[in-house]
Order: structure tokens, then C-alpha cells, then sequence
């Protein structure tokens, strides 16, 4: 596990071919709103990341070195005060080096979004990924 | 930098828990502000190489937009994140990042900010960002 999901809290809530799902729990923190306990979108960004990256693991069938080449987040409405959250991601497209990838996010309903994401990414990267 | 602006700018870094779970600062050079994100373990997303998580330099680049919109617009409650895109140009190594945020638009309910990220060379940044941030009056 990459030591900033430990230090998140992230868990695997499930994993199928092509995508994976993942939450993290709210704790004091982690809160981006102090007004409100708000969990900070940033959160939300790494989760959205990583859950991107398991998708295309899963969809790959092994563990094999990616990096993001973007991320584009769309913030539908702040988390509940004190809620977690959850992600889902869909690795939908796979060529031989990029992997495309959508997720959504939510904290209490799964139809009632907190984020949306669209992701890409570069498949089979070596030690260096996309080193100058 | 009037006073009002710097308070403001450590209001939001001392009140905003996440920023402190990062280990985030600012440093001030007039009204030039560089956002310091020190390396930690727990900032790490891939052991192997190892690398910074991607997540946590696009929450690193987000969070100095917010900061430089405290300093630029003082006395409003922290501005809701509606957007971003992030663009990862190289992997992020285990060492100290920085990062400075262009505000291209402060309208009265909308802000349009890029922010680049970078480590040895500012000439080759790690990672950029373009975010849209809803502004919210005081109450």
C-alpha cells in the first residue's frame, strides 16, 4: 500500500475487472472547511487518483507501473460535514499506452455525486515516468 | 504586503487542518508568495520509486490557489474548489516541492487560478494546475 493512502485511511471497498472502488473515512485532519468539518477536497483529489490507478490495475490484471498524465475534477456539491467519502473508477479504454478512466464520488448515496472525474494515464512506465 | 492580507494568508494555513496534515507552508517575498511542501513519508504514493502520490501534489497545487486567493482577497471564508485539472509533466520525487499560483481572473463570485509545481528547476515543473473557485462573502 503507498504510505499517503495509509496516512489517508483509504480501503478497498471492491475490485472487479476495469474498476475498483475505494473510501476515505473523515477524521478531524483531514476537514478542508474548518467552518463546517467539511473533509478537504484534496482528499477527494488523492482518492479520485489512486481509485483511477487501481481501475487500470484491475483492468491490466497485474500491478504494472502508471503515472498520471491528467486529471480533471468536477466538484458537484461539498461532502457532508463529518461524512467520508467514496470513489469509483471505471478504466473503460485501455490502448497498448494510455489508459483512459472515469470516476465518480460520493459520501452517504451513490446517486447523489459529490465529484465527477475523467483521468488519463500512461501505461507500462519505467523507473522515471515521463522524465524530461 | 499590508497586514490584513499576510493575516489572512495565515489564517487559512493555520486553520485549515488539511494544509497542516500535508505539512504545507508559504514563504513571502513582497506580494510574491511560494507555497513549500517539505518532503514526508507518508506523502509517498509509489515506494518503488519512490514518488509522491499524484493526488497529493494536485491537493498541494489547489490548496496554494486557495492561498494566494486569502492573500489577494482577504476577509472571506475559504472559496469552494468547483474544478480542476491537473497535468503530471514528470514524476514527483522524494524531496521538498514548491509552487506559485497566477490568479487570471478574481471576479466577485468566480476565480480562475494556474498554478505550476515544481522541485530542482522551476523551469522544469512537476505538475500544473487550472482550477475554478467560487468566492464566498464572510457569513
Amino acid at each position: 500500500m503507498a504510505p499517503h493512502a495509509d496516512a489517508l485511511g483509504l480501503t478497498l471497498v471492491s475490485i472487479e475487472k476495469g474498476r475498483g472502488a475505494m473510501s476515505a473515512p473523515w477524521r478531524e485532519e483531514l476537514v478542508g472547511d474548518p467552518e463546517t468539518g467539511v473533509i478537504a477536497s484534496g482528499v477527494v483529489t488523492a482518492l479520485i487518483d489512486h481509485t483511477c490507478g487501481l481501475a487500470i490495475n484491475s483492468a491490466m490484471g497485474e500491478m504494472v507501473p502508471i503515472a498520471t498524465l491528467d486529471l480533471r475534477i468536477d466538484y458537484l456539491r461539498p461532502a457532508a460535514p463529518k461524512s467520508g467519502v467514496t470513489a469509483e473508477a471505471h478504466a473503460y479504454r485501455l490502448t497498448r499506452t494510455v489508459g483512459f478512466v472515469r470516476a465518480e464520488a460520493w459520501d452517504a448515496d451513490r446517486n447523489d455525486l459529490v465529484a465527477t472525474a475523467q483521468a488519463a494515464f500512461m501505461l507500462n512506465t519505467r523507473a522515471q515516468p515521463l522524465k524530461g | 504586503m499590508d497586514e490584513t492580507a499576510t493575516q489572512s494568508l495565515d489564517d487559512f494555513l493555520q486553520r485549515v487542518p488539511y494544509v497542516r496534515f500535508l505539512g504545507m507552508r508559504t514563504e513571502l517575498a513582497g506580494d510574491e508568495m511560494t507555497a513549500v511542501l517539505p518532503f514526508s513519508r507518508h506523502l509517498i504514493g509509489n515506494p518503488m520509486l519512490p514518488a509522491l502520490h499524484g493526488g497529493v501534489i494536485g491537493a498541494f497545487m489547489e490548496l496554494t490557489a486557495l492561498a494566494q486567493l486569502a492573500l489577494a482577497d482577504p476577509g472571506r471564508r475559504v472559496p469552494k474548489t468547483i474544478d480542476i485539472t491537473v497535468e503530471y509533466l514528470r514524476s514527483g520525487r522524494a524531496q521538498d516541492t514548491y509552487a506559485r499560483a497566477i490568479l487570471r481572473k478574481v471576479g466577485r463570485r468566480v476565480a480562475n487560478v494556474q498554478v505550476e509545481a515544481w522541485q530542482d528547476s522551476r523551469a522544469q515543473p512537476i505538475a500544473g494546475l487550472t482550477g475554478h473557485f467560487l468566492m464566498r462573502n464572510e457569513g
